[in-house]
């Protein structure tokens, strides 16, 4: 059995009044004694976030290559009438994420005022039908929510500026519970259902026909002390109205996104289901993770946006684009975390077991991070030097020579689009175009590659990635 | 530069006196440009161990020419020929020069 990737989905939240509550931005506030609210007003519009034009190549309004041609910075040159809704995804505004958000929440910990409690939602068919499953709680108590926030039990949450109500703590000491981890956690799977219904609603896929859901979120959902417990798949599958999906997560920090879809391939070809979802919500805690480097050089506070994915596979009509389980690549914990052993690894060694060269694979989707948000803060241009490393070792093999370096980019590569969420940009945006274009016949093979910080953990010194061939 | 491997350095440097230590880093751009500062002048963000601090360590980068010269063949081969093809290294040999220029 086969496992086809049917569709995929790539949909982005503009969040601007959540980026205060990001990791970075809210200890750097404390850290100042400054009100994280001071720092991050302003930040850009919907419309802005809407004509960005690497936003526009996650939702596949635009081909990731074609950034190139628009000049730098991008912030600056926006796409003319652009438009939220994508070939493949969508852009939802914050005041409609709210909504989410309230019907994500079962244990009222959201408290909302009149006018943004209830359903709304503003030209998302995909948003609207997650609040057509779920009731809002409670009612609207002026003098709870300032008691509240007064009390340090819960967050305010802004509108434009504007208090519109508050995301409560669910224990008194218990920090698994704490306001803004609930809120986190909430976002994750609020933005991740939001993905999979667009997925659902984009490909006319009943909820009730999906048998499997896989998150790779990054959140740490748990506790009555287990900690990052887990099964966020799940709550997103009963959200998204997947009554008969089970669910279960995945993770190893960004590379849980390949390796999910290689879970799901490998369970659809053991005959355990006969289709599955992956799907990845938002990360609250990365809003903003760069931002006072962005502040500092002039440049708007571009971490604004939650990102989320959603992908289908599965074994019936048996045609069209797979994923390939006979070339799947894993980074062995006795190979060396150095960029040249995760490349061996990851694309190399799975290439050459299948007797295949790197440049026979089209496109290589790589870490896809924007570009334009990582170079302000030092820390380069991520997808460019991934791809330099990918002809280097075509180099070292013997397939081209050092002066087809830049060629080989040019053709297998692309610039960086996708907003520094980390799972997100793992390679998998790219898969929506990679889909498109092989039904068009304009693209044969893409390599996923993802790799993974295990040592930000402070468990291992160890990097980890994952990567498979997806073929037409 | 990263806190804990800033409080590594000032570790190994009270232990066993700055003039006895040098470092060589492998980053390029901005980040080359932040860990040469914090190591000489002292961490420019102040949030680390090295804040105020100016060990003033003599500072190389693992592909510039005169110390990648000095890699047996094999092991550079092995280890860094490949980064040798990945990063830019006029830019870094530049941008160090650029930088002991500056003092």
């Amino acid at each position: 059995m086969t496992a086809y990737l049917r569709a995929a989905a790539n949909v982005l939240v503009h969040a601007p009044d959540l980026v205060r509550y990001g990791s970075k931005p809210w200890r750097e506030a404390l850290r100042n004694d400054q009100s994280p609210g001071d720092v991050f007003a302003d930040l850009r519009t919907f419309g802005e976030a809407v004509g960005y034009p690497p936003n526009q190549a996650f939702i596949g309004n635009l081909p990731p290559e074609n950034l190139g041609e628009i000049p730098s910075p991008w912030y600056e040159n926006p796409l003319a009438g652009a438009s939220p809704e994508g070939a493949f995804g969508e852009i939802l505004p914050q005041d409609s994420f709210y909504a989410l958000l309230e019907a994500a929440d079962q244990f009222g910990l959201l408290i909302l005022d009149e006018e943004h409690r209830g359903s709304r939602v503003m030209g998302s068919e995909s948003a609207a039908a997650l609040l057509e499953r779920e009731k809002p709680p409670g009612e609207y108590k002026q003098e709870e929510v300032s008691g509240r926030i007064g009390k340090g039990e819960a967050l305010p949450l802004f509108q434009d500026g504007e208090l519109i109500g508050c995301v409560r703590r669910d224990h008194e000491s218990d920090e698994s519970l704490d306001a803004r981890i609930l809120l986190e956690n909430l976002a994750a799977k609020a933005s991740g259902a939001y993905a999979l219904s667009h997925l659902l609603v984009k490909e006319n896929l009943a909820p009730e026909a999906i048998e499997y859901v896989i998150s790779c979120s990054e959140e740490a959902v748990g506790d009555r002390y287990n900690r990052g417990g887990g099964n966020l798949a799940k709550t997103i599958a009963e959200m998204a109205g997947c009554v008969n999906a089970a669910g279960v997560d995945v993770k190893s920090f960004c590379a849980a996104p390949v390796y999910a879809l290689v879970h799901a391939a490998a369970l659809i070809e053991a005959g355990v289901v006969g289709n599955a979802v992956v799907v990845g919500g938002g990360s609250m805690a990365k809003l903003g993770m760069k931002a006072y480097f962005h502040l500092e050089k002039g440049v708007p506070v571009l971490e604004d946006v939650l990102g989320g994915v959603a992908f289908f596979l599965t074994k019936n009509p048996e045609d069209g684009p797979r994923l390939n389980l006979e070339i799947v690549g894993r980074h062995p914990a006795g190979k060396p975390s150095t960029p040249q052993g995760l490349a061996e690894a990851l694309v190399r060694d799975p290439l050459a077991r299948a007797g295949r060269k790197i440049a026979s694979v089209d496109k290589y989707a790589v870490e896809l991070h924007n570009p334009e948000i990582m170079l302000p803060a030092g820390a380069g241009d991520v997808a460019a030097a991934n791809y330099r490393m990918l002809a280097a070792m075509a180099v070292m093999g013997g397939e081209i020579a050092r002066e087809e370096i830049p060629d080989f980019i040019e053709t297998h590569g692309m610039p960086g689009f996708a907003p520094t969420q980390g799972h997100i940009p793992a390679g998998v945006p790219f898969l929506g175009h990679a889909l498109e274009r092989m039904r068009t016949g304009s693209l044969g093979s893409t390599m996923v590659v993802a790799k993974g910080s295990l040592f930000l953990g402070r468990m291992s010194r160890q990097a980890d990635g994952a990567s498979v061939l997806m073929e037409a | 530069m990263d806190l804990e491997n800033q409080a590594a350095i000032k570790s190994i440097a009270d232990e066993i006196g700055s003039e006895n230590l040098m470092v060589v880093l492998g980053m390029p751009g901005e980040g080359l440009r932040l860990a040469v500062e914090t190591l000489t002048t002292g961490d420019p963000s102040w949030a680390g161990p090295l804040a105020g601090v100016s060990l003033g360590l003599p500072v190389f980068h693992i592909l510039e020419e005169k110390v990648r010269t000095r890699v047996p063949e094999e092991l550079y081969a092995e280890k860094l020929l490949m980064m040798e093809m990945v990063l830019d290294l006029p830019q870094i040999e530049s941008d160090l020069a650029d930088m002991r220029a500056a003092g």
